[in-house]
């Protein structure tokens, strides 16, 4: 597991039934892109964050897949409809192989 | 003939353009900077006093900034200095050193002993005799009272510290005595402000007071106020010290710069934090 990795999720806690809600996630990643160099000239290893889904009670919200590109400590804003009462649930995919994990429970009415 | 039309053409318009907020289609003067919802932190007020020849009024560097840059300062979720901020909370719990103590032994919780310092800072060090900068006091506690290694003055650690610090006097207008004992130091850093240095012999004032709210390529020209530091810049993905913005200003004009934590470069801290009297203490901020 990289270091410093904290996985953070604003979401609201209630909703009225079909709303769209915003949803930030952001996670504190280094996003090691593989191409640059120590200073004595040889490359720093690739690390990062390579996929980032959300699901809605088994249901996917959001699936994406990452590359070397994307800056540091990632940040996705997007919305969900929320149907019922249920759970969000965050997953972020390090290269490592390590998976990281944050959920939040959304209630209707 | 067409080309020298077209520059001509552009001297022309950058004269109407005028100074101020004239030429930039992507600032609002009258924004307001309001964070979470409910800090509303000051951007515009009256210069102060020592400050009257040279402008009426003073800007945070957030007014020169576009809307979508500004709009990530007015949530802590987004802004990720935030990020750096409770970075340096933890260090400042964290024991470390011979002595066995954290910044929190002797200072306690950081929202009550570190309440409305960076508002003051530069300021007098009696028992030392000196001006010293946040980053000095920090090094200073951390080599006589924890018995541990100072921080590198420009560094990952010491940036996250002074911005767990800033952030405990957000919202409080910058207050920095500039008279008494500090007087010396502040009228050498008023010396460097409208001192041109390097090959494009330039000042800090010949951007920052003569033409802010210009365009200098495709940079938005601010007031050059430090109230917003530290701040996390998104052209090098990191929480920026003063020293360490100063340092790219002086290489920008082609000189050899004075280094961070030098004489020089405290006392045009302490200048230019005073130039910004009255504005609000921004904690962590967030520019391009």
């Amino acid at each position: 597991m990289a270091d410093g990795v904290k996985p953070r999720v604003k979401a609201p806690s209630k909703a009225a039934a079909g709303e769209a809600v915003v949803l930030k996630t952001l996670i504190s990643h280094t996003m090691e892109s593989g191409q640059r160099k120590n200073k004595d000239g040889s490359l720093i290893p690739r690390s990062i964050i390579n996929r980032f889904t959300c699901d809605f009670n088994g249901k996917s919200v959001i699936d994406v897949e990452m590359h070397p590109a994307i800056s540091t400590n990632p940040y996705f804003e997007f919305e969900a409809v929320i149907p019922e009462t249920g759970e969000l649930k965050f997953t972020w995919y390090d290269d490592d192989g390590s998976v990281y994990e944050d959920a939040k429970q959304v209630t209707v009415g | 003939m067409t080309k020298l039309k077209s520059i001509r053409a552009f001297a022309v318009l950058a004269v109407a353009g005028g100074v101020a907020f004239g030429g930039a289609a992507q600032a609002d003067e009258n924004a307001e900077l309001i964070v979470n919802g409910e800090i509303k932190l000051v951007t515009k007020t009256a210069a102060p006093d020592h400050l009257k020849d040279a402008v009426d009024t003073i800007y945070s560097g957030w007014l020169f900034r576009e809307t979508g840059t500004q709009a990530m300062q007015m949530d802590d979720f987004v802004n990720p200095g935030m990020l750096d901020a409770e970075a340096g909370i933890e260090l400042y719990n964290a024991v470390d050193g011979t002595e066995g103590k954290s910044c929190a032994s002797c200072h306690g919780d950081i929202a009550e002993g570190m309440k409305g310092l960076r508002a003051v800072y530069p300021k007098w060090n009696e028992a030392a005799g000196e001006v010293r900068t946040m980053e000095m006091q920090v090094n200073d506690c951390r080599e006589t009272r924890m018995g541990a290694e100072p921080y590198k003055y420009i560094s990952r650690e010491m940036g996250q510290i002074v911005s767990a610090v800033s952030l405990q006097s957000r919202g409080e207008p910058v207050n920095v005595a500039i008279d008494g004992p500090v007087a010396a130091t502040w009228a050498q850093g008023k010396e460097l402000y409208y001192t041109r240095t390097g090959i494009l012999d330039l000042s800090c004032a010949s951007c920052h007071e003569e033409n802010y709210g210009n365009m200098i390529r495709a940079d938005h020209l601010s007031q050059g106020q430090i109230n917003g530091f530290p701040v996390y810049r998104l052209n090098n993905a990191k929480i920026n010290q003063v020293h360490d913005r100063f340092k790219g200003c002086v290489r920008d004009t082609r000189a050899e710069t004075y280094n961070p934590g030098s004489s020089e470069f405290i006392a045009l801290e302490l200048y230019v934090a005073s130039r910004g009297n009255g504005l609000s203490v921004e904690g962590v901020s967030l520019r391009n």
